[in-house]
């Protein structure tokens, strides 16, 4: 199928109303968004954040996420740790839930972004789909990966009973909301126009 | 809606371009219950939703309301060991507000009440004039194209889910009880999923532009 696009005809789609413009003109006039024209320098912001992301999902697997004072004693628990209390306490599908949207998700979408933001340009003209399907996999169902932030939030300020039982969080909650928001707004900066746009004209615009 | 085939007269208001892929698509009124779809990626481009204006604004008074009740009602209370303690949505925020992690607290405080508060002004604030058959309030633009930009931002359907897992790991430790604040923000979930089906972005761009 050969489409005909706001590029080739010489306009600018705006990616956030639908509405064209002429190429010349920097804003939208509907919805006042800024006009991007298709091309690569976009993917240097989603690089950017990509890494940024990167830097602070480390430090949120080694430092621990909770910090338990019980009557037995203290415990710190990491991501991981988490994830595999709720197992050996026989909770297997929340134990699934914690684990797939504080690891699977994050190591899922690093890889995916960077796959996205790699081929670009090397797609075949027609085959734009699968990689616009993962495109809109991963925009999904990133925010998910914050499930484990309000986890945290929710036990610190409910489990306040002094000797008997007291949660606090630890630093890796705030390093892990960082890495989380960082990946979104790298998969929000990723221009999925140019999943279709053939090699040799994503490397001449 | 139809796939454009001559670029030579094409007048650019009378087009949408696919967000997702580019491909240029005339924009026209469809009737109601119908769709139009990009002829190359299948991204949805317009539903038409032309009188659901005022079930928008109705819905987003209706969450306004169940905020400001998931606000001020506690939201959990455990007990152990004759020990009870309840928790405010705006308490659990406030559980990071110690020391260097409370820029987190406002984060969360953001996802959860202040980012969809915000969206359900905006909504009344945009439509509100239109469904009035009056020309859009000033900023109308910018506040509508604000409140869409923020939406991945909302989580209030995230935290529901937090909520359960923390649950799930408290039961070891102590008794549970849901507070009305707790149902009051399940409500808020389904009434907000049930506003946004019945937004059409396409539409209010439209109506937005033309009044
Ligand atoms: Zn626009
Ligand atoms: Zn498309």
């Amino acid at each position: 199928m050969n489409v005909l696009t706001a590029t080739d005809a010489g306009f600018t789609g705006c990616t956030r109303c639908g509405r064209v413009w002429p190429r010349e003109d920097s804003h939208c006039g509907r919805c006042g968004a800024k006009l991007h024209t298709v091309d690569r320098h976009g993917l240097q912001a989603v690089w950017a954040w990509w890494l940024a992301g990167l830097i602070f999902y480390i430090p949120a697997n080694f430092y621990p996420m909770l910090l338990t004072q019980t009557l037995t004693g203290e415990q710190k628990n990491t991501i991981v740790g988490g994830a595999i209390e709720l197992w050996r306490h026989h909770n297997y599908g929340v134990a699934l839930i914690v684990f797939g949207a504080s690891v699977l998700i994050p190591i899922g979408k690093f890889i995916a972004i960077a796959y996205l933001a790699l081929a670009v340009g090397n797609e075949r003209r027609r085959g734009g789909h699968p990689h616009l399907h993962l495109y809109e996999v991963v925009e999904f169902i990133g925010r998910w990966s914050m499930i484990d932030v309000f986890v945290v939030a929710i036990l610190s300020a409910l489990v306040q009973l002094g000797f008997v039982a007291s949660i606090h969080p630890g630093p890796a909650a705030a390093s892990f909301a960082l890495s989380v928001a960082f990946t979104m707004l790298s998969a929000q900066s990723f221009d999925p126009r140019l999943i279709w746009r053939g090699p040799e004209r994503v490397t001449s615009a | 809606m139809a796939e454009t085939s001559a670029p030579a007269k094409l007048d650019p208001a009378e087009l949408i371009a696919c967000p997702q892929c580019d491909a240029l698509h005339r924009a026209e009124h469809l009737p109601e219950g119908t769709r139009a779809r990009c002829v190359r990626c299948k991204t949805l481009l317009i539903v038409p939703r032309e009188r659901s204006f005022l079930h928008v604004i109705a819905l987003s008074f209706t969450g306004m309301i169940l905020m400001i009740g998931a606000i001020f009602f506690p939201f959990l209370e455990i007990s152990a060991r004759g020990l009870t303690h309840e928790s405010s949505i705006f308490g659990v925020a406030m559980a990071f507000s110690d020391g260097w992690l409370a820029p987190l607290a406002f984060a969360v405080l953001s996802m959860i009440v202040a980012i969809p508060v915000f969206r359900f002004l905006a909504l009344i604030y945009t439509l509100w004039p239109l469904a009035n058959g009056q020309p859009a309030w000033p900023h109308a633009a910018l506040i509508f194209r604000l409140a869409e930009e923020a939406q991945p931002w909302a989580m209030a359907e995230i935290f529901i889910i937090g909520t359960a897992v923390a649950l799930v790991k408290i039961a070891g430790l102590a008794q549970v009880s849901l507070g009305p604040a707790f149902w009051a923000f399940c409500v808020l979930i389904i009434v907000t999923t049930l506003k946004n089906s019945f937004v059409s972005k396409w539409v209010i761009w439209d109506e937005i532009e033309q009044k």
